[in-house]
């Protein structure tokens, strides 16, 4: 049910909520990074969804199962490939999938994405926006509050709870703070970034899987959204952590006791 | 055999009971001469280097985890610790051991499953921790030379970074050492896909009882002169000579990775299963594992943080896995397979992991049921072979024998330490046909064991089946031998073994049904 005012629907029922999850693919957690030629090598590298990202996607779907949103969608920006990690996303339960394609070696940065983000919620117009807190390839942290500021939207960052109060229309999160455990309120629409202890992700089950593969994925162009995706920062350089020196090599597990016991007075 | 006596929390190394006071049976050889300080002198002139010689007169301590195996089943009266660090020492020593009539056995990373790796009496270790060089690198072809001491995690660390890995993969891989894999011939999760080590090994340095080194084949593919004796020593178990290098042709690494793990309610279904994996994953086909529901009781259990990979119950798991060098290719063929297994009802759920964490997290489901077994209670554990299709029919006669017993499912007035069979779980590595069979109790007795054995090994003798898959013989299971191999057969390996050791120094009273 909808209160019509001038140009602008206000949603009044909690089942009509639609939650956007922008979603990242990088290079896999599990995968050692290497520098190569001044770049992070991701050639046959494994990529997967963003960690935190997959900690969104599964918060969303959860309302969904609650009742408290009506849709999910998962949205991504990146080439080609990105489109796994829109499939995973509709695997763990989104209903269907945007993918923002941008050609093959394209930087993409974090404000640039955000600007992407306000041109389609302005289109769509979700109620809630739910993103990874970061990537793990840049750690940057930006994004959420970022896109926050362009809709000047509330923003509720570093979420570890996600609660909504009157009839939907607020939210209620804790966020993890420096200092221990911080709850704010927020009108929706809002921003929330969602930190490692929102919930545990599902995993993608088959029927899930197979399902996955007829629900929508919609393929647009940052032209098509009228924004410059070029980067507004420069990338000076890149390398590996310096490697540690001094220390030691010892031959044997009897040296290294030795070395503890008698040298470093340890044991 | 005794059950493994296990429970969860520390046991310092005096309650594990001396293998020689356990199995009075396994009587010490006159012909082999106890250790002299003369001998500990002159072997200390063999490896004076730190480290080279550890004596039970100096540190009891230091000694004491060579004596004792990774089950603590068995513990043996070694006085004397030797680790060579060149093929040369190796060499030396056992010229002496031969010439002096020392028993020594060869020791790697000690993580066998049979008692092989540890003395009986007070035979010398001879490890080859110290032996841990890689000799070289041949990247065209693959083939990693390399000392026996190596451990395998690190040579598969190692090759990684040069896009290779190792034919090989096993639960052991952090403490086991490559010269102790070829000797036992390990199989283990890939050889489904690479082949056994009889494939995978192209050539070793060996070192014979008398001292003499011998370079048995060359590092090539295809050598087709002579008879190839290598094959001999692997699976030797340390009963004809010491590997001390070994040459072994490693596979790119794969660039593609799935693991997906399925639930299926029968045994025929598995077995449906496998054969439709053979034909639509064909060679991206990397491991087909199987366990049943008592398994995955026992790890979400027993395993801090195990997850189940999803709700439905199933009867049983199945964990497959595909590697090959293009993600698209293989994620089509995956998910064709796994589409045609939920349309014709083969399959009734399951799960593909996302990212290289859900990978890891699922084969850890696999390959912790050794170790949830053990914290259930005592472990009987049976490592067997047969047809794919006659496996879980074993576990099952099992359970129906070991139920008419009146030990499982114990009696409901049983008292609280009353000897209770409490698990007949049944895992492994389906796809080689190779069956783990675990039963957990609440401690040893006469009883539980007469109930269990020899009536397992009939059965796999009646399956046509071999008593120990991959694990070996060693102590545990040579005096059953003869229900996988005839009389005749064992008269020839008995000559063979006096041929390369005829003082019998190598590894005494294993192996052979009568070495004890």
């Amino acid at each position: 049910m909808y209160a019509r005012r001038g140009f602008v629907l206000a949603v009044s029922s909690e089942m009509s909520l639609r939650v956007l999850v922008p979603v990242k693919r990088v290079v896999d957690y599990a995968v050692k990074i290497r520098v190569v030629g001044g770049k992070v090598d991701t050639a046959n590298v494994k990529h997967s969804m963003n960690p935190f990202d997959e900690i969104a996607v599964e918060e969303a779907v959860r309302l969904k199962e609650k009742k408290t949103a009506a849709e999910v969608i998962a949205l991504t920006v990146g080439p080609a490939k990105s489109q796994e990690t829109l499939r995973t996303a509709l695997a763990m339960g989104a209903d269907n999938a945007v993918h923002i394609e941008v050609p093959e070696g394209q930087e993409i940065q974090p404000l640039q994405v955000a600007k992407l983000l306000r041109a389609y919620v302005e289109k769509e117009k979700p109620g809630l926006v739910i993103l990874g807190k970061q990537a793990i390839d840049d750690d940057a942290g930006q994004t959420g509050q970022l896109l926050a500021g362009l809709l000047n939207w509330p923003q509720a960052t570093f979420a570890s709870k996600i609660e909504f109060a009157d009839a939907a229309k607020k939210i209620l999160v804790t966020r993890e703070i420096d200092g221990g455990l911080e709850t704010v309120e927020a009108p929706l629409p809002a921003i929330v970034t969602a930190d490692l202890r929102l919930n545990e992700p599902r995993y993608a089950t088959l029927p899930n899987i197979m399902k996955a593969k007829k629900k929508p994925l919609t393929k647009i162009t940052p032209a098509d959204l009228g924004v410059d995706i070029t980067p507004s920062i420069d990338v000076l350089s890149v390398s590996e952590p310096p490697k540690r020196v001094g220390g030691k090599k010892v031959e044997s597990v009897d040296e290294l006791v030795d070395k503890l016991k008698n040298e470093a007075g340890v044991i | 055999m005794p059950a493994v006596r296990t429970a969860a929390g520390a046991r310092g190394v005096a309650s594990i009971p001396l293998t020689a006071e356990r199995m009075p049976h396994v009587r010490r050889s006159a012909d082999l001469q106890r250790l002299a300080p003369a001998d500990v002198e002159a072997l200390r002139a063999i490896v004076p280097q730190p480290g080279g010689l550890l004596s039970a007169d100096d540190d009891a301590d230091a000694v004491a985890p060579f004596n004792q195996d990774w089950m603590r089943k068995y513990r043996g009266q070694s006085r004397l610790v030797l680790r060579p660090r060149t093929t040369e020492q190796v060499s030396r020593i056992l010229a002496y051991c031969n010439q002096r009539r020392l028993a020594v056995v060869p020791q790697g990373g000690n993580t066998g499953l049979v008692g092989g790796s540890v003395p009986v009496h007070d035979e010398i270790v001879l490890s080859t921790q110290a032996l841990n060089q890689i000799r070289a690198f041949d990247e065209v072809s693959g083939i990693l030379t390399c000392e026996a001491g190596c451990v395998l995690e690190a040579l598969d660390t190692w090759l990684a970074a040069k896009g290779y890995m190792m034919p090989l993969d096993l639960g052991a891989k952090g403490s086991c050492q490559i010269g102790g894999n070829v000797a036992t011939n390990a199989g283990g999760l890939r050889l489904l896909r690479y082949g056994s080590l009889h494939g995978t090994v192209l050539s070793m340095e060996v070192v014979l009882a008398d001292g003499s080194v011998l370079e048995l084949g060359k590092p090539l593919r295809k050598d087709n002169t002579g008879y190839d004796l290598k094959q001999l020593f692997i699976g030797s178990e340390g009963t004809l000579g010491v590997i001390t290098s070994v040459s072994i042709l490693t596979p790119p690494r794969p660039k593609a990775v799935n693991v997906a793990i399925l639930g299926l309610d029968s045994y025929e279904h598995v077995v449906q299963l496998f054969r439709q994996a053979r034909a639509d994953l064909g060679e991206i086909l990397s491991a087909f594992e199987f366990f049943d529901s008592e398994c995955m009781s026992l790890v979400k259990t027993h395993i801090a943080g195990a997850r189940a990979p999803f709700e439905t119950a199933a009867r049983f798991y199945v964990l497959v896995e595909t590697s090959g060098s293009s993600k698209e290719h293989d994620d089509e063929k995956l998910a064709g397979f796994l589409e045609r297994a939920m349309e014709t009802g083969t399959v009734l759920d399951g799960t593909v992991a996302q990212d290289a964490t859900q990978v890891a997290a699922f084969w850890s489901l696999r390959e912790s049921i050794p170790e949830a077994c053990a914290k259930d209670g005592g472990n009987f554990k049976y490592d067997v072979s047969m047809p794919v299709d006659k496996i879980y029919g074993v576990v099952e006669a099992m359970r129906a024998h070991l139920g008419g017993t009146g030990l499982f499912p114990p009696p409901a007035d049983a008292g609280a330490d009353a000897e209770r069979i409490k698990r007949v779980v049944g895992f492994g590595h389906m796809g080689d046909g190779n069956l783990h069979l675990n039963i957990t109790t609440t401690g040893w007795s006469p009883r539980t064991e007469g109930a269990i054995e020899p009536h397992v090994y009939e059965l796999v003798q009646q399956a046509a089946g071999s008593v120990s898959a991959e694990h070996g013989l060693g102590l545990a299971k040579a005096p059953y031998l003869g229900y996988s191999k005839s009389a005749d057969t064992i008269a020839l390996m008995r000559r063979v073994k006096a041929v390369f050791d005829p003082n019998g120094i190598l590894n005494p009273y294993k192996y052979f049904p009568d070495a004890q």
